[in-house]
């Protein structure tokens, strides 16, 4: 003992070390969010946050609920697998409440040339033309109905 | 000083309140959404890919991507002849409103859509200091805007540039594989959008997901292999000079 | 796009990490290096560097106090910062920060301090007028015991603190090496060598800070420079500085001889937009020059002004040297894409948080901090350090 004998002021030195960890555990417990660890190093709730955003593009199972008649001319033609909101734009509030929401009709001119405006970098079989040259400045669906664009001897869907 | 038995009665008791403080606390209620059964992935088909920029705009508008930022983008490239390592590479506002019309040369071009890697070995959230960002049990690496510090070490460790700090929130975001909407049964936003299937949602852990028959008859990439992420956007048709 | 050469990913033309976060490693670089000088003289018993092991230490004690303030600026949410203590996170060297941190503050520099100033801190607690007693007698932790044996023990613990201290001031600094050189993602910072060149290029600028700080602060007080300590000083320094820069010419011949993916990239960086900072400033001004002054003053015997004349323009110029090495370090490792196929530039604003006015002030600070401790603690009230050498 009389090792510590004029070595007192040590032991209150490392006093305040061990005080100041005590707190650390004690105010750790309160402020370290209770899901954290759950699933790994992250606040579990986390996960269950992120999932619980709100959903602004219905999807196109949801449109076809209701627009089962554009669905039948759809499947039939070059468009089959682009969906509704592709060119309709997000679309969950109007299925939530279809008549407090309508949405506005695309644009044709502006709509029809982002995919097909011919260039040399887009995949060769893939239906491209020049939009001043096909139709003089003529609107795409004067000719074409989206849902199923190709024009056939008969007319065409219209 | 000597640690009489009184300090010790006074101490013990502070100390099981400590240690009770410690280990307080029970996890919250596990969402619904079964985690176990899923691994999610993504298919890029580089030949379908028309550089539309759908997908762009479809996931600014779905997770409200602030302007000049970048949850997804399109590169294209022109590749000259034979020289792989020197493409020219273009990606005007990430492709969100297409691209300039290219004109006939004898380089060739493609699209090559870009996107968060939902790497498994993932480098981010190896660096990220208070678990922040993590890979969640179904596959998908997401950032936790409440707890993130907005350092930015995941966006300087990503080796594919698809992170940013948000400049209104000051924490970590990226591409979440619209996890939101993924947990619910529906696709992503940039999927759904792809008028030419040239994005498409894949779960691995789901046998009658059609990637695996894709994996088996394709020639398939990941992008920088060399860093050995596991990333699972697979990249269909992927040339040598992509970066 | 204002700036941009070539492609860039989108989200990689605005820089992440800005001057303050140049300024951290230096900062801390700084105290690692005024430590060791100090440890020279406890732990290797180098007599003549004495004169400074006070100093050396406040030195320290005032940059590591600055050291955080750089970092929780740059944060995007300072106020979570205690998440770092609270769930650090095992696999990222940045969560070994809070711990380190206060590790080196309180298990070794404040100890080693107390330890060594303790019966001045005694004796002044006695001595003074309050409010300042009251500081003294905090200081004193309530045990007013200078008796020799007690004095004896702090002598023999603080060598132990000193002696722990030596590779704790490595952790310090050699960690932010590890935060750079870990990224596989960024070729210009992943390397194994990145701790070692930040700890030595930090023993460098951190000898240079003292030895300058002991000269400026001699000649305030008009007293004569201890010529003999100088001397030491700065052949230390020389000889740190050539395993520095020999450490730097091993990464960048390596670099040139693999030549790998990335190098055509960073070649192309170094020689336009990183060539004044990289070549100029870093090599040339800022590690040749003093190198080859330093070389001049081991090998010629020159008078003491010329000497002194010489010491100050290496020492400073090795300062410019270092931060400029942090700053081709953090800014040149964002100037090129991770595609390898284009450049952006850095816009340091001069008046946010982020600009280069803070970056300036929070250098400045730890010499306010320092003049404050020196008139706290005074190195020099007593003719020579406290400590007796080989007892």
């Amino acid at each position: 003992m009389s090792a510590f004998k004029d070595a007192g002021h040590l032991f209150r030195f490392a006093g305040l070390f061990v005080l100041a960890f005590i707190i650390f555990l004690v105010v750790r417990g309160y402020v370290v969010p209770k899901s954290f660890g759950q699933y790994g190093h992250y606040r579990g709730n986390a996960i269950t946050e992120i999932a619980a955003r709100p959903v602004k593009f219905a999807g196109h199972e949801t449109c076809e609920t209701c627009h089962s008649d554009v669905l039948d001319v759809k499947s039939k033609g070059k468009h089959a697998h682009v969906n509704c909101e592709a060119c309709h734009g997000a679309l969950a509030r109007h299925a939530d409440d279809p008549s407090a929401v309508t949405p506005a009709k695309p644009d044709t001119a502006v709509l029809c040339a982002r995919c097909h405006t011919a260039s040399a970098a887009k995949p060769k079989g893939f239906p491209q033309v020049d939009p001043a040259d096909h139709s003089n400045g003529v609107p795409c669906e004067t000719c074409h109905q989206p849902h199923s664009p190709a024009i056939t001897d008969a007319g065409g869907a219209k | 000083m000597n640690l009489s038995r009184r300090h010790f009665l006074v101490l013990a008791p502070a100390a099981a309140i400590a240690w009770k403080a410690v280990l307080a606390g029970t996890p919250d209620q596990a969402p619904n959404y079964t985690m176990s059964e899923h691994w999610w992935g993504m298919l890029i088909d580089i030949p379908k890919c028309i550089g539309c920029g759908n997908c762009v705009r479809a996931c600014a508008t779905e997770n409200d991507v602030p302007e000049g930022y970048f949850r997804t983008w399109v590169e294209r490239y022109h590749v000259e002849d034979e020289d792989m390592t020197n493409p020219e590479v273009i990606s005007p506002d990430g492709g969100k409103e297409g691209f300039p019309v290219a004109k006939e040369d004898a380089g060739k071009y493609f699209f090559v859509p870009k996107m968060c890697n939902h790497c498994a070995d993932s480098p981010c959230t190896q660096v990220c200091p208070v678990g922040a960002t993590f890979v969640t049990p179904d596959g998908a690496v997401l950032v936790d805007q409440k707890y993130c510090l907005g350092c930015a070490y995941c966006v300087q460790a990503c080796p594919y540039g698809c992170r940013y700090i948000h400049p209104e929130k000051k924490v970590a975001d990226k591409c979440t594989l619209c996890y939101h909407r993924i947990t619910k049964g529906l696709t992503t936003a940039c999927c759904e959008n792809c008028p030419t299937g040239a994005r498409q949602l894949v779960d691995l852990k789901n046998p009658k997901d059609p990637i695996h028959e894709f994996l088996k008859t394709h020639s398939v990439q990941v992008l920088k292999p060399q860093m050995a992420t596991g990333a699972k956007a697979y990249y269909n048709g992927l040339d040598g000079s992509v970066r | 796009m204002t700036g941009v050469e070539g492609f860039m990913y989108p989200n990689e033309i605005a820089l992440q990490w800005s001057v303050l976060i140049v300024l951290y490693p230096f900062i801390t670089g700084l105290v690692a290096g005024a430590f060791i000088l100090a440890s020279l003289e406890r732990v290797f018993h180098v007599e003549a560097v004495k004169p400074t092991y006070r100093l050396a230490l406040l030195t320290a004690l005032s940059f590591l106090i600055v050291a955080p303030l750089p970092l929780q600026l740059h944060l995007g949410h300072p106020e979570r910062s205690p998440e770092m203590y609270f769930t650090p996170h095992s696999t990222s060297a940045m969560a070994m920060f809070g711990y380190v941190y206060l590790w080196y503050l309180m298990a070794v520099l404040v100890f080693e301090i107390w330890l060594d100033y303790r019966r001045d801190i005694v004796v002044l607690s006695q001595a003074t007028k309050a409010p300042l007693r009251w500081i003294y007698q905090i200081m004193t932790l309530g045990s007013n015991n200078i008796s020799p044996r007690s004095l004896h023990i702090d002598e023999k613990v603080g060598w132990i603190v000193t002696l722990i201290g030596i590779p704790s001031a490595f952790m310090l600094h050699g960690y932010v090496g590890f935060i750079f050189g870990s990224i596989k993602a960024n070729p210009w910072w992943s390397s194994p060598l990145m701790p070692v060149v930040f700890i030595f290029s930090a023993m460098v600028s951190g000898i240079a800070a003292v030895m300058l700080i002991y000269m400026a602060t001699t000649k305030l007080r008009r007293q004569t420079i201890d010529m003999r300590c100088v001397d030491a000083i700065a052949m230390y320094l020389f000889y740190i500085f050539i395993i520095d820069f020999s450490l730097e010419m091993l990464d960048l011949i390596h670099r040139i001889y693999e030549a790998d993916e990335s190098f055509r990239s960073l070649n192309f960086l170094v020689h336009t937009r990183l060539y004044f900072p990289h070549i100029v400033i870093q090599i040339c001004l800022g590690t040749l020059t003093p190198l080859i002054l330093l070389f001049i003053t081991q090998v010629v015997k020159l008078p003491e002004q010329v000497r002194k004349r010489m010491y100050v323009t290496a020492g400073s110029l090795a300062m410019v040297g270092i931060f400029a090495m942090r700053w081709n370090v953090v800014i040149g490792g964002q100037l090129f894409s991770k595609s390898f196929l284009g450049y952006t530039t850095y816009k340091m604003a001069l008046v946010t948080r982020e600009g280069s006015l803070v970056a300036v002030a929070l250098t400045i600070l730890p010499l306010f901090i320092l003049w404050a401790l020196v008139k706290l603690l005074p190195p020099w009230n007593s003719e020579q350090a406290q400590h007796a050498t080989g007892d």
